[in-house]
């Protein structure tokens, strides 16, 4: 019943442990997650207590791995599998888009994929191009698959539990920067008290993080953060409410409708590239359902260029505090704070 | 030989030392004049020195996540190199690119961080060679753990069936990251991959620069001479861990110190003195190396880091209209 604090990484691990003991069917793959425990942490101490036959190290053969975890879930079992960062998905797209996701619906809903595939996402830390991209987009612009992103502990071990019981495909896909690494020091916020029994968090249920009555701004993962940090920064000038989406796919638009009714503002942050992404994606729905309560909407991503490497590059690219900060200030939102 | 391995290993001591400015006493990947992952491929260095040898500016060469010991020997521009590694305006990608994606048109070198992604380009620049009728030809180089993926197995078939002038090179240095080559293949001998294809194999099974410099003599001027492609795995060592600030928790002690005894610097010494090459001759080969590896780095050091607007040229070489300038968010975040 203790509520202990937990770092991100710790929280996803209890929920697999408590699902794996609990279910013999669970069992993860992946590369380096067994001796190495998983390059951010996501697997710590699972070969210890359930040894190599259930924590298994695979070889460098993503379409070999993520496609067997299709077939052992269609089987009835319930694969947890890795891949390391999300960058590698092109590697075994096929895999995921047109299997993982599509063979419930071909097969007319005689098939079930009751897989989980988790994956590391985000930059911060000038790994360039090829290894610093969210992808949120991608993953949940294709049908078949729900798509996860935590942003604290509680929240990842209630949606991992989920996670791993739904019956359907989850892409869940945790920041590097949130998840407490020694060597990659996360912001405050993300390391929260967790329950030690089991709970699940529905997917669809996007969390109001903070409340405020003059701008909504609407963001997931790392940024959920700096967004919070924006919204402190600025909290003697407007009153920032920020939503926590939590799953993209199903997306809850019903909270973010609500919250952008009462402050009439909106601000879309991701860590994506912006065109055609999750931030077109929320700024359509809301304009679609609620364009007479809309005094101003912006939104900040990345401007559709690749992750570059050298820090003053990065962190042009990559939405800061500031640049959170510095949007909610340009739509020049009318105060309601009592002076 | 001895010239680019020597070095090559400087210059990953030398990064190694950079690296870890600033990253201590509690190591953050974030910190530091050189941030993000580093791998480095002291042990690796004669397989590079072996196979390079025979290659000139125009052929091509293609190499993975652990590229600095093959650009040495292929001759990237060091300098250019190391600003392109201290994420400097003057680097060979403008500092967009970084360690694990360093390109040189100019002697043809190119990478990719991507597990084997660079294999099939190899076969692309060989494609282009034998289209063109030149007898330039590709080499790729990879790692034993690379050998599993999809793009390598493809690329031997198509190689194959095309003729082409290609050299795939497996580094063999029995990891991949945490993974002990035993556990995840039951072909040791990963130039067997060759046999289901009909494409000429070999191992060489310790690092002695030498004997891969002969077996390397055989597969390239058996590309060269328009007979198709080869395999080549050398057996390599990796002196470090897999990225600079891998503990190796997984990785038995003895493996850390036969990797440290095995070391093919030492033994192309060796042989140099059994060929009548004073140690006065390779000290002054070493010498000068170092200086050239510290030139370039206090000259990298020196550069300018790009100015933050940069990020936004270059996505395209021929930018489609109705396509201007992305314009800054604002002035800038901050890492964390
Ligand atoms: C497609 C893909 N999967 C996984 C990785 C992560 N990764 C980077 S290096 C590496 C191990 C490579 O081992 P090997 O090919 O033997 O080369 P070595 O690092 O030992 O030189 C892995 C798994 C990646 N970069 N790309």
């Amino acid at each position: 019943m203790t509520d202990r604090e937990r770092t991100m990484s710790r929280a996803m691990v209890d929920a697999i442990a408590h699902e794996m003991r609990e279910n013999e069917e669970v069992f993860v793959m992946g590369e380096d997650v067994a001796d190495y425990e998983g390059i951010f942490d996501s697997t710590t101490g699972l070969r210890e207590e359930f040894g190599y036959d259930r924590v298994m190290d695979v070889p460098i053969s993503e379409t070999a791995f993520i496609g067997a975890g299709v077939g052992a879930a269609q089987s009835g079992m319930r694969p947890i599998v890795e891949l390391m960062f999300a960058d590698f998905f092109g590697v075994a797209m096929d895999q995921i888009y047109n299997n993982m996701a599509k063979n419930t619906y071909m097969s007319g809903g005689n098939v079930s994929v009751p897989m989980t595939l988790m994956t590391a996402v985000g930059g911060t830390y000038n790994d360039a191009a090829q290894h610093s991209q969210t992808l949120y987009g991608t993953f949940a612009h294709l049908p078949g698959m729900k798509v996860v992103v935590p942003s604290t502990a509680y929240d990842a071990k209630g949606l991992m539990h989920n996670a791993i019981r739904d019956d359907d495909p989850v892409v869940y896909m945790f920041h590097k920067r949130l998840m407490g690494l020694g060597w990659m020091p996360a912001p405050d916020g993300p390391k929260t008290p967790v329950p030690e029994e089991d709970y699940t968090i529905p997917f669809g249920s996007a969390d109001v993080k903070r409340e405020g009555d003059d701008v909504t701004v609407v963001t997931l993962g790392l940024h959920v953060h700096r967004a919070l940090e924006a919204a402190e920064e600025l909290a003697d000038e407007v009153d920032v409410e920020v939503i926590d989406l939590r799953t993209l796919v199903p997306l809850d638009t019903e909270t973010i409708l609500e919250s952008v009714r009462k402050t009439g503002n909106l601000v879309v942050v991701d860590e994506d590239y912006q065109s055609f992404g999750v931030t077109g994606e929320i700024t359509a729905r809301v304009a679609e359902a609620a364009l007479e309560d809309l005094e101003g909407v912006k939104r900040l991503a990345i401007p559709d260029v690749p992750i570059p490497y050298a820090r003053p590059l990065e962190n042009e690219v990559l939405p800061g505090t500031d640049d959170i900060v510095q949007t909610i200030r340009s739509l020049d939102p009318v105060r309601s704070l009592s002076p | 030989m001895y010239e680019w391995m020597v070095t090559a290993r400087y210059y990953e001591e030398r990064l190694q030392e950079e690296y870890l400015e600033g990253k201590q006493p509690a190591f953050d990947i974030s910190a530091g004049p050189i941030p993000g992952e580093l791998h480095l491929a002291a042990g690796h260095e004669s397989s590079a020195a072996g196979v390079v040898s025979h290659l000139r500016d125009s052929d091509t060469v293609t190499a993975p996540h652990r590229p600095h010991h093959v650009a040495i020997a292929k001759g990237v521009d060091l300098d250019r190199m190391t600003a392109e590694i201290f994420g400097r305006e003057t680097g060979l990608g403008k500092g967009k690119g970084g360690h694990m994606h360093l390109f040189d048109p100019d002697v043809n070198f190119a990478c990719s961080g991507i597990i084997a992604q660079g294999v099939p380009p190899a076969v692309g620049a060989a494609l282009a060679a034998k289209k063109r009728n030149t007898d330039d030809i590709a080499v790729a180089f990879l790692g034993e753990g690379a050998i599993d993926q999809g793009a390598f197995l493809e690329s031997l078939n198509l190689a194959k069936v095309q003729d082409l002038p290609v050299v795939f090179v497996i580094e063999d240095n029995d990891w991949a990251i945490s993974m002990p080559k035993e556990r995840i293949t039951d072909v040791q001998d990963g130039s067997r991959r060759g046999e289901g294809h009909d494409i000429p194999h070999e191992r060489v099974g310790h690092d002695d620069a030498v004997e891969v410099f002969e077996a390397a003599r055989e597969a390239i001027g058996r590309a060269r001479d328009d007979n198709g492609p080869s395999i080549l795995e050398v057996q390599v060592h990796r002196r470090m861990g897999h990225f600079m600030g891998d503990a190796e928790a997984y990785r038995p002690e003895e493996d850390k110190e036969a990797a440290q005894m095995r070391d093919s610097i030492e033994r192309l010494e060796a042989t140099m003195e059994d060929a009548g090459i004073t140690a006065d001759e390779r000290d002054s080969i070493r010498t000068d190396a170092q200086e050239r590896v510290d030139d370039a780095i206090a000259w990298a050091k020196d550069q300018p880091e790009p100015e933050p607007d940069a990020a936004y040229e270059d996505v395209f070489t021929n930018p489609p209209s109705g396509v201007t300038d992305a314009e800054p968010a604002t002035d800038g975040g901050e890492t964390q």
